[in-house]
């Protein structure tokens, strides 16, 4: 495994800088929330990264996609995230796509994702509920036999780009206590199904969620994906790889935040001085300098370990989003800090940033938890 | 057959019929091996031989010029050299500041009868250099060292003290830095100058650290006669040589903690040794802040040899050196003090031992090591130090 970026790979990233700059500036995350956005991302930009070949870039391209890996996805990633662009791959491309791409079930990969690769579908993953807090296996939906069908009952919270899906992957307990790894299933259930309710959430991010609450929602055998009763191992699978992908998110995020806050150093002037001559504030600046380093070295070898295989897979997620978690909650809570009174105000750009460590930092599990993950993968 | 390829095959045949027998699969390390010079003590004949044979086909200081002792090797012929060396798992015939140090930087600013009279007896082993820069009043500030040469028209006289000399009481020769000019700017009044350790007026001390015992030592110079062909490069030009030397120091600092990882010892990984001394319920360490601070300092062990990885992985690629590898340093020390600080509470109370029964070897040495290791992050640049470098190199903030 190489830590170094291909020649395609850096053209990839200048293409994706180029787009950004040219179409999704920071100001789009304010216009989109003060409009209080009906979809909250643009579906014309999302249209065009899929012509551009982003959005099925790691899909086979008998989907229509590129077939190329997460090390290219993750070069796309970060450049979208140094403007907090809010289009969903997250949970089209990484959560719902990949959780069809790994089930092995041809008919409903078929179905779904050549329109997800042109940019035509949104999916959505419900799976966290009340109680669950980090741990997947927390499930207490139930999905029971119902003639030759299932019949889903529960209410998923938080799930990301939950109002505007087309299609809903479920994780619902066909078996088993409330926190078993065994007696998950997964259904693939369309928008608009009797039973099914959604309701838009406000996030302090402004990204897009939804309440999902299953009132006795009929599916038939053919919505299973996967293997019934074992659903555990591709949810897991899946949201590992949604995880590296947030960690390359936030990676481009915090960059951006500490490239803010860094030309604020050098231009912001009291005292006849520009504050970035003061000491304490040089070693504050090259502490966070040092974490957003080890930062990219994790995201670099968790997405090559995806596209590699690895069995360290588990252990490179886990080092990406705790390394990620605490890196961009201290360089936002730096920047904030760093660019003084005006650094509180909505007016400037930090906040946003700092929104979005915190709401990345508690999705897919916060750096404690994968700390606990990493000491169980180590044996201890 | 390409011409990299006869090579190898003529280093491992040589080496089959040369490297003797009992030194196969006792590769050393930087700081264990074959330091020579003149009062070295033999450990075994082998050791003797292999250096006598090394050094006649120019093996101890493989890419130096044949004619000063060196083997004359290309950048790929050495790196072949160094794999079949480590494929035999054989120690370097000879180490030390010689080869490492004052070798490399005679060859890049030394005069021609500076190279032919130092460098053969480097590479023989003959000659055992120290580093004479900081001073009990130039530390971090080592351009503010006062250490005195004063023109006595044929020679200098040297008067001063030097300090964190490593084995100056082991060493032949010493290459200080001197002040020639006390009038001038303080970087532009400072020689490089090469001092035999013999001439009449030096003298050493060891210095006890709070570790016990250690390699540093107190040189004084006193009424120091030093002949002036032993000016390296130019008078009052000596900063320039220390610069390109110090740079090459810390890289070497900063490699040696990267590998981190991997407590070893007896009782095995860190996670195992946790469990030994704190018990575990369900394979699970019982102690759940220390689980968390064990899984940290393994994580960030990973991330920093990860960011070794990149780059190194982005040297062989031809690519600039980056800016990442400015955070060695600083990041490897703290992390390796972290790691030192851990096995002491891991120890629990069996960690506040010195000496004696009661303890056992291990825990003894978890205890002197944890000491050591808080030097780290002053030696070699301090990390304050390391941060403004990098707050002005890497992110251009204003003096």
């Amino acid at each position: 495994m190489e830590l170094i970026r291909t020649e395609d790979q850096e053209l990839i990233a200048k293409t994706t800088a180029d787009f950004v700059s040219e179409k999704s500036p920071i100001a789009r995350v304010r216009q989109l929330r003060d409009a209080n956005d009906p979809v909250g991302y643009s579906r014309a930009l999302w249209k065009e990264m899929a012509e551009l070949g982003w959005v099925g870039l790691v899909f086979p391209d008998s989907f229509g996609g590129a077939g190329l890996g997460f090390a290219e996805l993750a070069v796309v990633l970060e450049e979208l995230g140094r403007t907090l662009a809010p289009e969903p791959f997250l949970s089209t491309v990484l959560l719902g796509g990949q959780a069809l791409l790994l089930a092995g079930d041809e008919a409903a990969a078929k179905a779904w994702l050549p329109r997800v690769c042109k940019g035509d579908a949104i999916l959505a993953l419900a799976q966290q509920e009340a109680r669950s807090r980090f741990d997947i296996d927390a499930v207490e939906t139930r999905a029971e036999r119902s003639g030759t069908g299932f019949r889903i009952r529960g209410e998923m919270i938080r799930v990301l780009d939950g109002y505007v899906a087309d299609a809903f992957v479920v994780v619902a307990r066909t078996s088993g206590g409330p926190r078993d790894a065994e007696g998950l299933t997964l259904f693939l259930v369309p928008k608009g199904a009797r039973g099914l309710e959604v309701t838009r959430q406000t996030r302090v991010d402004g990204r897009n969620a939804a309440l999902v609450k299953l009132d006795g929602v009929e599916v038939g055998a053919d919505a299973v994906v996967g293997a019934p009763d074992a659903g555990h191992a591709l949810l897991s699978r899946a949201i590992d790889r949604a995880t590296v992908g947030l960690a390359a998110e936030m990676l481009g995020g915090m960059e951006q935040a500490f490239a803010l806050t860094v030309a604020h150093l050098k231009h912001r002037q009291q005292f006849g001085v520009p504050i970035g001559s003061f000491q304490a504030l040089k070693h504050r600046a090259a502490n966070v300098y040092i974490e957003l380093e080890l930062v990219k070295s994790a995201v670099m070898a968790a997405a090559r370990a995806v596209d590699a295989d690895d069995p360290e897979l588990p252990k490179l997620v886990s080092l990406a989003k705790a390394r990620a978690s605490d890196a961009y909650v201290l360089a936002t809570n730096e920047g904030v800090q760093m660019f003084g009174g005006v650094g509180m105000t909505d007016e400037y750009d930090i906040g946003f940033y700092m929104k979005r460590a915190r709401a990345a930092e508690l999705t897919f599990g916060d750096a404690a938890f994968h700390r606990a993950r990493w000491a169980s993968l180590s044996g201890y | 057959m390409s011409e990299l390829e006869r090579f190898r095959s003529d280093v491992r045949d040589w080496l089959e019929k040369n490297a003797p027998a009992e030194l196969r699969g006792r590769p050393g390390s930087e700081l264990e091996g074959v330091w020579g010079g003149r009062r070295w003590k033999w450990e075994n004949a082998a050791q003797k031989l292999w250096l006598e044979r090394c050094a006649e086909r120019g093996y101890t200081a493989p890419s130096w010029p044949r004619e000063y002792g060196g083997g004359g090797l290309s950048r790929e012929e050495a790196k072949v050299l160094a794999e079949e060396l480590r494929r035999l798992k054989l120690p370097p015939p000879v180490i030390g500041f010689g080869l490492t140090m004052i070798g490399p930087t005679l060859l890049a600013f030394g005069d021609e009868e500076q190279k032919r009279e130092h460098l053969p007896r480097i590479s023989r082993g003959e000659i055992r250099w120290c580093q004479g820069y900081s001073e009990p009043g130039a530390g971090s500030d080592l351009a503010g060292l006062q250490t005195r040469a004063a023109d006595a028209g044929d020679h200098y006289v040297v008067n001063g003290t030097k300090v964190w000399t490593s084995y100056a009481d082991k060493a032949d020769w010493i290459f200080a830095l001197v002040r020639t000019d006390p009038a001038a700017k303080k970087q532009e009044g400072i020689t490089f100058l090469l001092i035999d350790m013999e001439t009449p007026g030096v003298s050493v001390r060891p210095i006890k650290l709070i570790s016990g015992s250690s390699p540093f030592c107190e040189t004084h110079f006193t009424d120091v006669r030093v002949p002036k062909k032993n000016v390296v490069h130019k008078v009052n030009a000596g900063w320039t040589v220390a610069k390109a030397l110090l740079g090459h120091e810390r890289t070497m600092v900063a490699e040696a903690f990267g590998s981190g990882g991997g407590a070893g010892g007896k009782r095995g990984t860190l996670g195992e040794r946790a469990k030994f001394h704190l018990g575990s319920e369900n394979g699970r360490l019982a102690d759940g802040v220390l689980r968390d601070q064990l899984a940290q300092l393994e994580m960030d062990t990973h991330a920093f040899a990860l960011t070794l990885q990149r780059a190194r992985d982005a040297a062989k690629a031809g690519h600039q050196p980056g800016p990442e590898s400015s955070i060695f340093k600083v990041y490897g020390t703290e992390v390796n003090m972290r790691r030192q600080e851990l096995l002491v509470r891991i120890a629990g109370p069996q960690g506040l031992g010195w000496e004696g029964p009661g303890f056992d070897p291990e825990e003894l040495a978890t205890t002197r090591d944890w000491l050591r290791s808080r030097g780290n992050s002053i030696e070699g640049g301090t990390s304050e130090v390391q941060r403004n470098v990098i707050a002005k190199r890497v992110l251009g903030l204003p003096d």
